[in-house]
């Protein structure tokens, strides 16, 4: 209900009766005349200084893994045995392994695949959850109790075994489909991501509950709109806030899901050094490489922290309920 | 109370039956056969292989597997061991022991942790304790249990000295020296999977308790003249654990993945590192069998966290 409830004490109340201009996309005019959605959760978003640093820390991060391999040109698989398990150096920043490969090439590599396998499955796991949510939702009754009784039981199966299960089983036949990246990428954002749906189906369907008896949308169904136009024009917008706030921790999730599967020597193959695999490698070599693991664990917790922050500050922005 | 232990009894057995179907759907769906290790290997005759086939059945509808498996399951006869050549039952239940052992003791750490911390910071909110708490805790339940654990050990095992990082089931010890071997080699596990949960928990208790202290019914409890502590502990904390209960709840698959990788960090030998090396070894019955185990575990500790509910809140237990 607190939806309505501005958290803007100042902006807006120095000019209360000028909010008519409906102009969302005016956000670059010399003149702030209103403000949308958008710009009243990013003036929101702002004030958690933390969330803010966290968003650089993690567009830095971003670029450089994404940039990073063109610019640092050393190859990842280039063995060296002159220079095995070297400390941090100029040449090396982040020390070199068993084969004296470049530690820093690896990681930058590695963030790249951790940092998609993270995306995907959070995509995966918002599709599902968005789709199993609005469906019972929508239509309740038996539907709903059905759906439900699947979510209440996909959340208390426990889902490390079952990845590890799952991706026992499947990963020979995926490997022989797709090759051996692909099909361990296919498998382990299908895993992460079909195990991870559930928290976000639990809060589109409770936010269905409350929206689908609101009087737009009511308006909407006076005026003829089928349920389908319903939902996908007026009931879901409305539902998205708290979703973005749960896919963003879910990218945390299955990053850290991947590592774990990596570390455990289960997920990507050796030749593909993702954070985790990186560490699964390092962790013999503790007592006299300890920078082998450091690093790559290292981004690992950076990664996951910031975006666990950034989640904490779009809840703020974007969750009515939440007002500071 | 009985009768609503019995309902939750009665609610627990189709989670279970779920399971083992989604659990056999898993199986039955994955490409391969549990077989191919002797389909491989030379010196079972093909004769043997297909009597093998026909015995277990391995070419009937899937629905007549499902029921013979489960009543299989259900009659204790688990299978037997591809590697280890024992009984399935056996190698499980002598490694539950150190699991449970582990797991109790780290969330009885993160009980230690979360519930003062959170009280406290929610009674002062915004407070350079609440701060430095709430940043704690973020990075505590940012931090992997994997990559806690190599740091642990790189502190406390190679730098210092202090403690032993691979996990020993065979001390020859006795008495108290026993006790102080084990004591020593369990710090750094419990450590790793108590630290991680208490970070997560202690968010919990906070904005748990935050959202009963501002009730009329504290306020009133204060106005009576009551001492804080016994507002704080008897009016507010109460009423806050009821929801911090069900999130605790909610968290148990995810310790229990926790434990899954601490164990293999220590090398512990309880059946996280047991369905791990069966991975490894492609040993199906084993891995069966575990996550099976898993699961039931999962509902257990589901169903303890209902009754504690139950306690805490009478409204619900008689209904």
């Amino acid at each position: 209900m607190a939806g309505s409830t501005l958290a803007s004490p100042t902006a807006e109340s120095q000019r209360p009766l000028d909010a008519a201009a409906p102009s969302p996309a005016g956000g670059a005019a010399p003149r702030r005349r209103s403000v949308s959605p958008a710009q009243e959760a990013w003036r929101r978003f702002r004030r958690h200084k933390m969330a803010v640093v966290s968003l650089v820390l993690l567009s830095i991060m971003i670029g450089l893994v994404l940039f990073g391999p063109l610019l640092w040109k050393l190859p990842i698989n280039d063995i060296d045995f002159s220079a095995r398990l070297a400390g941090p150096s100029l040449k090396h920043p982040f020390g070199t392994d068993d084969l004296g490969q470049d530690i820093f090439a690896r990681v930058l590599y590695g963030g790249r695949i951790s940092l998609a396998v993270g995306l995907a499955a959070m995509m995966m796991a918002i599709f599902v959850g968005v789709v199993i949510g609005a469906i019972a939702g929508i239509s309740r009754g038996a539907v709903d109790t059905a759906l439900m009784w699947v979510t209440d039981l996909f959340l208390s199966l426990p889902q490390l075994p079952l990845l590890l299960l799952v991706i026992y089983l499947f990963r020979d036949g995926l490997k022989g489909v797709f090759g051996p990246e692909v099909g361990m990428f296919i498998l382990i954002v299908l895993v992460i991501g079909g195990f991870r749906w559930m928290p976000v189906a639990r809060l589109v369907r409770a936010q269905f509950f409350s929206l689908r008896e609101k009087e737009f949308v009511e308006a909407a169904r006076a005026l003829g709109a089928t349920t389908p136009r319903q939902v996908v024009r007026h009931i879901l917008p409305n539902a998205l806030g708290p979703v973005i706030v749960a896919g963003t921790i879910d990218v945390a999730a299955a990053i850290i899901a991947e590592s774990t599967l990596s570390f455990l020597g289960l997920g990507f193959p050796p030749d593909i050094p993702t954070w985790g695999r990186i560490l699964f490698d390092a962790k013999d070599y503790l007592d006299i490489a300890p920078h082998w693991a450091l690093f790559p664990g290292f981004a690992i917790f950076l990664a996951v922290l910031t975006i666990n922050y950034i989640g904490d500050g779009l809840r703020d922005a974007l969750d009515p309920r939440r007002v500071l | 109370m009985g009768p609503y232990l019995l309902r939750r009894l009665l609610i627990a057995v189709p989670s279970l039956l779920g399971i083992s179907v989604v659990l056999f759907t898993v199986l039955a769906l994955a490409p391969g056969d549990p077989f191919e290790e002797l389909a491989t290997n030379p010196n079972v005759p093909a004769e043997v292989r297909v009597m093998l086939r026909a015995k277990f059945g391995l070419d009937d509808p899937v629905w007549q597997r499902y029921f013979r498996w489960l009543a299989a399951m259900l009659q204790g006869d688990w299978g037997f061991s591809f590697i280890s050549r024992v009984d399935v039952d056996t190698l499980i239940l002598q490694r539950v022991p150190v699991t449970l052992a582990v797991i109790g003791l780290s969330q009885l750490l993160a009980l230690a942790i979360a519930l003062p911390v959170g009280i406290i910071s929610a009674t002062r909110p915004y407070s350079v304790f609440d701060q430095i708490a709430n940043t704690l805790a973020f990075i505590g339940f940012s931090l992997p249990t994997f990559f806690t654990g190599l740091l642990l050990i790189l502190l406390f095992s190679i730098k210092l000295d202090w403690l032993p990082f691979v996990f020993r089931a065979d001390i020859s010890a006795t008495g108290w020296q026993w006790w102080w071997e084990n004591i020593k080699q369990s710090i750094m596990p419990v450590m790793v999977l108590g630290l991680f949960q208490g970070a997560s928990w202690t968010r919990y208790v906070r904005s748990a308790v935050l959202d009963v202290i501002r009730l009329d019914h504290v306020t009133t409890a204060r106005s009576k003249g009551l001492p804080e502590r016994t507002v704080i502990m008897k009016h507010v904390v109460r009423n806050a654990l009821i929801p911090v209960v069900t999130l605790v709840a909610l968290q148990m698959p995810a310790v229990f993945g926790g434990a899954i990788v601490t164990e293999q960090i220590f090398r512990i030998p309880g059946i996280g590192s047991l369905l791990i090396d069966a991975i490894l070894r492609n040993d199906t019955p084993v891995i069966m069998a575990v996550t099976f185990v898993f699961a039931c575990l999962v509902i257990f500790f589901n169903l303890i966290a209902d009754l504690l509910y139950g306690w805490l809140d009478p409204r619900i237990s008689y209904r």
